[in-house]
Protein backbone atom coordinates (compact mmCIF):
# COMPACT_ATOMS: atom_id res chain seq x y z
CA UNK A 1 0.00 0.00 0.00
CA UNK A 2 1.26 3.27 -0.77
CA UNK A 3 1.19 6.38 1.53
CA UNK A 4 -1.74 7.96 0.14
CA UNK A 5 -3.79 4.48 0.47
CA UNK A 6 -2.25 4.34 4.09
CA UNK A 7 -3.57 7.55 5.26
CA UNK A 8 -6.99 7.47 3.47
CA UNK A 9 -7.66 4.20 5.22
CA UNK A 10 -6.64 5.51 8.86
CA UNK A 11 -8.57 8.67 8.48
CA UNK A 12 -11.51 6.69 7.55
CA UNK A 13 -11.77 3.99 10.08
CA UNK A 14 -9.98 6.72 13.04
CA UNK A 15 -13.35 9.10 12.10
CA UNK A 16 -15.72 6.22 12.64
CA UNK A 17 -14.41 5.20 15.60
CA UNK A 18 -13.64 8.32 17.03
CA UNK A 19 -17.44 9.75 16.98
CA UNK A 20 -18.31 6.07 17.85
CA UNK A 21 -16.98 5.99 21.07
CA UNK A 22 -17.19 10.05 21.75
CA UNK A 23 -21.09 9.66 21.44
CA UNK A 24 -21.38 6.67 24.36
CA UNK A 25 -19.50 8.00 27.37
CA UNK A 26 -21.65 11.51 26.72
CA UNK A 27 -24.84 9.31 26.59
CA UNK A 28 -24.59 7.18 29.71
CA UNK A 29 -23.43 10.29 31.52
CA UNK A 30 -26.58 12.37 30.06
CA UNK A 31 -29.23 9.61 31.05
CA UNK A 32 -27.64 9.50 34.52
CA UNK A 33 -27.67 13.28 34.97
CA UNK A 34 -30.87 13.59 33.80
CA UNK A 35 -32.60 10.06 35.89
CA UNK A 36 -31.21 11.81 39.08
CA UNK A 37 -32.49 15.45 37.96
CA UNK A 38 -36.30 13.85 37.73
CA UNK A 39 -35.88 12.06 41.12
CA UNK A 40 -35.18 15.57 42.81
CA UNK A 41 -38.18 17.07 41.30
CA UNK A 42 -39.80 14.75 41.96
CA UNK A 43 -39.24 15.10 45.58
CA UNK A 44 -39.14 18.96 45.63
CA UNK A 45 -40.92 20.62 42.93
CA UNK A 46 -40.83 23.96 43.68
CA UNK A 47 -36.97 23.94 43.61
CA UNK A 48 -37.92 23.41 39.75
CA UNK A 49 -36.32 26.36 38.05
CA UNK A 50 -33.11 26.04 39.72
CA UNK A 51 -33.06 22.20 39.45
CA UNK A 52 -34.15 22.99 35.64
CA UNK A 53 -31.27 25.39 34.96
CA UNK A 54 -28.99 23.18 36.86
CA UNK A 55 -29.28 20.50 34.69
CA UNK A 56 -29.28 22.68 31.62
CA UNK A 57 -25.85 23.59 32.44
CA UNK A 58 -24.66 20.27 33.72
CA UNK A 59 -25.97 18.57 30.24
CA UNK A 60 -24.24 21.10 27.99
CA UNK A 61 -21.19 20.18 29.56
CA UNK A 62 -21.23 17.09 29.47
CA UNK A 63 -21.86 17.15 25.85
CA UNK A 64 -19.29 18.99 24.73
CA UNK A 65 -17.09 16.23 25.49
CA UNK A 66 -19.46 14.51 22.50
CA UNK A 67 -18.84 18.01 20.55
CA UNK A 68 -14.93 17.55 20.91
CA UNK A 69 -14.85 14.09 19.40
CA UNK A 70 -17.66 15.13 16.40
CA UNK A 71 -15.50 18.14 15.84
CA UNK A 72 -12.23 15.79 15.56
CA UNK A 73 -13.97 13.23 13.09
CA UNK A 74 -14.70 16.05 11.06
CA UNK A 75 -11.55 17.68 10.60
CA UNK A 76 -10.19 13.99 9.69
CA UNK A 77 -12.91 13.77 7.13
CA UNK A 78 -12.96 17.29 5.97
CA UNK A 79 -10.05 19.10 6.75
CA UNK A 80 -7.38 16.72 6.94
CA UNK A 81 -3.86 18.03 6.99
CA UNK A 82 -1.76 15.18 6.03
CA UNK A 83 -4.34 14.37 2.95
CA UNK A 84 -3.85 18.00 1.80
CA UNK A 85 -0.05 17.22 2.00
CA UNK A 86 -0.44 13.83 -0.08
CA UNK A 87 -2.84 14.97 -2.80
CA UNK A 88 -0.08 18.21 -2.90
CA UNK A 89 2.46 16.00 -3.26
CA UNK A 90 1.15 13.99 -6.00
CA UNK A 91 -0.28 17.11 -7.56
CA UNK A 92 3.03 18.46 -7.63
CA UNK A 93 4.86 15.47 -9.47
CA UNK B 1 -18.18 20.41 1.91
CA UNK B 2 -17.88 24.24 3.58
CA UNK B 3 -16.90 24.00 7.29
CA UNK B 4 -17.12 27.14 8.21
CA UNK B 5 -18.31 30.70 6.52
CA UNK B 6 -15.05 31.55 6.93
CA UNK B 7 -14.61 30.08 3.48
CA UNK B 8 -17.17 32.04 1.60
CA UNK B 9 -15.25 35.09 0.70
CA UNK B 10 -17.50 37.86 -1.24
CA UNK B 11 -14.41 40.59 -1.58
CA UNK B 12 -10.85 40.35 -1.45
CA UNK B 13 -7.89 43.19 -1.44
CA UNK B 14 -5.17 41.41 -1.01
CA UNK B 15 -4.52 39.61 2.65
CA UNK B 16 -8.03 42.00 3.38
CA UNK B 17 -10.77 39.73 3.13
CA UNK B 18 -14.27 40.31 3.42
CA UNK B 19 -16.37 37.12 4.48
CA UNK B 20 -19.18 35.72 5.11
CA UNK B 21 -18.64 35.59 8.66
CA UNK B 22 -17.65 39.42 8.66
CA UNK B 23 -20.90 40.11 6.95
CA UNK B 24 -23.39 38.59 8.94
CA UNK B 25 -22.01 39.46 12.02
CA UNK B 26 -22.53 43.15 11.19
CA UNK B 27 -25.63 43.21 9.76
CA UNK B 28 -26.60 41.49 12.97
CA UNK B 29 -25.38 44.16 14.83
CA UNK B 30 -26.79 46.83 12.40
CA UNK B 31 -30.61 44.99 13.17
CA UNK B 32 -29.99 44.63 17.16
CA UNK B 33 -28.48 48.11 17.06
CA UNK B 34 -31.13 49.65 15.16
CA UNK B 35 -33.63 48.15 16.38
CA UNK B 36 -33.36 48.88 20.33
CA UNK B 37 -32.68 52.46 19.19
CA UNK B 38 -36.13 52.55 17.02
CA UNK B 39 -37.50 50.75 19.89
CA UNK B 40 -36.13 53.19 22.95
CA UNK B 41 -36.98 56.54 21.26
CA UNK B 42 -39.63 57.18 23.00
CA UNK B 43 -39.81 55.32 26.69
CA UNK B 44 -42.49 55.40 28.88
CA UNK B 45 -42.21 54.61 33.03
CA UNK B 46 -45.95 54.53 33.43
CA UNK B 47 -48.46 51.91 33.08
CA UNK B 48 -49.21 52.10 29.26
CA UNK B 49 -46.02 50.75 27.64
CA UNK B 50 -45.52 50.37 23.64
CA UNK B 51 -45.57 46.31 22.85
CA UNK B 52 -41.51 46.26 21.89
CA UNK B 53 -40.68 48.33 25.11
CA UNK B 54 -42.56 45.88 26.81
CA UNK B 55 -40.94 42.88 25.02
CA UNK B 56 -37.37 44.49 26.03
CA UNK B 57 -38.15 45.11 29.17
CA UNK B 58 -39.26 41.42 29.81
CA UNK B 59 -35.41 40.33 28.24
CA UNK B 60 -34.29 42.56 30.40
CA UNK B 61 -35.22 42.14 33.87
CA UNK B 62 -34.95 38.04 32.68
CA UNK B 63 -31.03 38.50 32.41
CA UNK B 64 -31.15 40.58 35.28
CA UNK B 65 -32.50 38.25 37.32
CA UNK B 66 -30.90 34.73 35.99
CA UNK B 67 -27.55 37.48 37.26
CA UNK B 68 -28.68 37.45 40.39
CA UNK B 69 -29.46 33.31 40.86
CA UNK B 70 -26.23 32.56 39.73
CA UNK B 71 -25.24 34.79 42.68
CA UNK B 72 -23.60 37.65 41.51
CA UNK B 73 -24.13 40.33 43.90
CA UNK B 74 -25.01 43.59 41.87
CA UNK B 75 -26.48 42.33 38.61
CA UNK B 76 -26.39 46.03 37.00
CA UNK B 77 -22.99 46.04 36.93
CA UNK B 78 -22.40 43.14 34.92
CA UNK B 79 -25.61 43.14 32.82
CA UNK B 80 -23.95 44.94 29.89
CA UNK B 81 -21.42 42.12 28.86
CA UNK B 82 -23.52 39.48 30.25
CA UNK B 83 -26.56 40.47 28.35
CA UNK B 84 -25.37 41.20 25.01
CA UNK B 85 -23.48 37.88 25.30
CA UNK B 86 -26.69 36.22 25.22
CA UNK B 87 -28.23 38.48 22.81
CA UNK B 88 -25.43 38.45 20.49
CA UNK B 89 -25.27 34.87 20.58
CA UNK B 90 -29.38 33.89 20.18
CA UNK B 91 -29.88 36.56 17.53
CA UNK B 92 -26.85 35.22 15.75
CA UNK B 93 -28.33 31.29 16.15
CA UNK B 94 -32.34 32.22 15.89
CA UNK B 95 -31.60 34.00 12.36
CA UNK B 96 -30.56 30.72 11.10
CA UNK B 97 -34.27 30.29 9.65
CA UNK B 98 -33.66 32.77 7.10
CA UNK B 99 -32.85 31.15 3.84
CA UNK B 100 -28.96 31.89 2.81
CA UNK B 101 -28.23 32.87 6.44
CA UNK B 102 -25.16 31.46 7.79
CA UNK B 103 -24.85 31.85 11.52
CA UNK B 104 -21.32 33.74 12.07
CA UNK B 105 -21.07 31.40 15.62
CA UNK B 106 -20.36 28.53 13.00
CA UNK B 107 -16.92 29.59 12.65
CA UNK B 108 -14.76 29.12 14.97
CA UNK B 109 -13.44 32.73 14.89
CA UNK B 110 -16.46 34.03 16.30
CA UNK B 111 -16.48 31.69 19.22
CA UNK B 112 -12.86 32.50 19.85
CA UNK B 113 -13.33 35.93 19.73
CA UNK B 114 -15.96 35.41 22.14
CA UNK B 115 -14.45 33.13 24.39
CA UNK B 116 -11.28 35.44 24.56
CA UNK B 117 -13.79 38.50 25.88
CA UNK B 118 -15.11 36.32 28.73
CA UNK B 119 -11.28 35.32 29.53
CA UNK B 120 -10.76 39.00 29.50
CA UNK B 121 -13.29 40.33 31.56
CA UNK B 122 -12.60 37.37 34.19
CA UNK B 123 -9.66 38.95 35.65
CA UNK B 124 -11.03 42.37 34.83
CA UNK B 125 -13.96 41.93 36.68
CA UNK B 126 -12.26 39.84 39.82
CA UNK B 127 -9.94 42.44 40.17
CA UNK B 128 -12.53 45.41 40.16
CA UNK B 129 -14.18 43.66 42.90
CA UNK B 130 -11.76 42.43 45.00
CA UNK B 131 -8.17 44.37 44.08
CA UNK B 132 -5.27 43.12 42.28
CA UNK B 133 -3.77 41.22 45.16
CA UNK B 134 -7.30 39.93 46.47
CA UNK B 135 -7.72 38.45 43.28
CA UNK B 136 -4.56 36.99 42.60
CA UNK B 137 -4.42 35.84 45.63
CA UNK B 138 -7.35 33.25 44.69
CA UNK B 139 -4.51 31.22 42.27
CA UNK B 140 -3.28 29.92 45.36
CA UNK B 141 -6.20 29.42 47.27
CA UNK B 142 -6.07 25.99 48.99
CA UNK B 143 -2.24 25.93 48.04
CA UNK B 144 -0.02 26.90 46.06
CA UNK B 145 0.50 23.40 44.75
CA UNK B 146 -2.87 23.95 42.94
CA UNK B 147 -1.29 27.35 41.23
CA UNK B 148 -0.12 25.36 37.49
CA UNK B 149 -3.69 23.59 38.05
CA UNK B 150 -5.57 26.41 38.24
CA UNK B 151 -3.92 28.19 35.35
CA UNK B 152 -4.84 25.75 33.35
CA UNK B 153 -7.87 25.27 33.84
CA UNK B 154 -8.95 28.80 33.20
CA UNK B 155 -7.25 28.36 30.05
CA UNK B 156 -9.20 25.03 29.44
CA UNK B 157 -12.56 26.53 30.29
CA UNK B 158 -12.05 29.50 27.72
CA UNK B 159 -11.20 26.82 25.16
CA UNK B 160 -14.08 24.65 25.90
CA UNK B 161 -16.52 27.65 25.90
CA UNK B 162 -15.02 28.34 22.05
CA UNK B 163 -15.34 24.59 21.03
CA UNK B 164 -18.89 23.95 22.62
CA UNK B 165 -20.39 26.78 20.76
CA UNK B 166 -18.81 26.55 17.77
CA UNK B 167 -19.34 22.53 17.41
CA UNK B 168 -22.86 22.92 18.24
CA UNK B 169 -23.58 25.17 15.48
CA UNK B 170 -21.15 23.57 12.98
CA UNK B 171 -22.91 20.65 13.55
CA UNK B 172 -26.10 21.82 12.91
CA UNK B 173 -25.49 23.17 9.88
CA UNK B 174 -23.67 20.30 8.62
CA UNK B 175 -26.27 17.59 9.93
CA UNK B 176 -29.21 19.60 7.17
CA UNK B 177 -26.63 19.76 4.21
CA UNK B 178 -26.09 16.13 4.74
CA UNK B 179 -29.95 15.44 5.00
CA UNK B 180 -30.65 17.31 2.28
CA UNK B 181 -28.99 14.82 -0.02
CA UNK B 182 -30.54 12.29 1.04
CA UNK B 183 -33.90 12.59 2.19
CA UNK B 184 -34.77 16.22 0.99
CA UNK B 185 -38.28 17.16 2.41
CA UNK B 186 -39.17 15.84 6.09
CA UNK B 187 -36.04 15.47 7.76
CA UNK B 188 -34.09 18.65 7.11
CA UNK B 189 -37.37 20.65 8.63
CA UNK B 190 -36.99 18.38 11.38
CA UNK B 191 -33.41 18.80 12.37
CA UNK B 192 -33.56 22.58 11.41
CA UNK B 193 -35.85 22.95 14.02
CA UNK B 194 -33.68 21.09 16.60
CA UNK B 195 -30.98 23.42 15.46
CA UNK B 196 -32.71 26.39 16.49
CA UNK B 197 -33.44 24.98 20.17
CA UNK B 198 -29.61 23.96 20.54
CA UNK B 199 -28.73 27.30 19.35
CA UNK B 200 -31.23 28.88 22.18
CA UNK B 201 -29.73 26.23 24.90
CA UNK B 202 -26.49 26.93 23.71
CA UNK B 203 -26.69 30.73 23.66
CA UNK B 204 -27.98 30.34 27.61
CA UNK B 205 -25.32 28.00 28.34
CA UNK B 206 -22.21 30.74 27.15
CA UNK B 207 -23.65 33.51 29.38
CA UNK B 208 -24.16 31.46 32.42
CA UNK B 209 -21.37 29.92 32.44
CA UNK B 210 -19.87 33.29 31.68
CA UNK B 211 -21.14 34.42 34.93
CA UNK B 212 -20.87 31.39 37.09
CA UNK B 213 -16.98 32.26 36.13
CA UNK B 214 -17.30 36.10 37.07
CA UNK B 215 -18.86 34.58 40.42
CA UNK B 216 -16.07 32.35 41.03
CA UNK B 217 -13.41 35.23 40.34
CA UNK B 218 -15.48 37.56 42.96
CA UNK B 219 -17.08 36.04 45.44
CA UNK B 220 -16.59 37.07 48.90
CA UNK B 221 -13.21 34.75 50.57
CA UNK B 222 -14.03 36.00 54.23
CA UNK B 223 -16.93 34.36 55.67
CA UNK B 224 -19.62 36.89 56.65
CA UNK B 225 -20.32 37.39 60.52
CA UNK B 226 -23.68 35.63 61.24
CA UNK B 227 -26.47 38.43 61.42
CA UNK B 228 -27.87 38.84 64.96
CA UNK B 229 -31.66 37.50 65.24
CA UNK B 230 -34.15 40.01 66.27
CA UNK B 231 -36.72 37.67 68.57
Amino acid sequence: MDNMTIIAVASIVTSGITIGFGCMGPALGEGRAVATALTSLAQQPDASATITRTLFVGLAMIESTAIYCFVVSMILIFANPFWNHAIAQVAGK
Amino acid sequence: MRLSPDEMIFWQYGFLKLNATIVFTWALMLVMAGGSKLVTRKLSSGLEHARWQNLLEIIVSGIEKQIEDVGLRNPKKYLGFLGTLFLFVAMANLCTVIPGYEPPTGSLSTTAALALCVFVAVPLFGILDQGLGGYLKSYIEPTVIMLPFNIISELSRTLALAVRLFGNMMSGVMIIGILLTITPLLFPIVMTALGLLTGMVQAYIFSILAAVYIAAATRDREPKPEPASNT
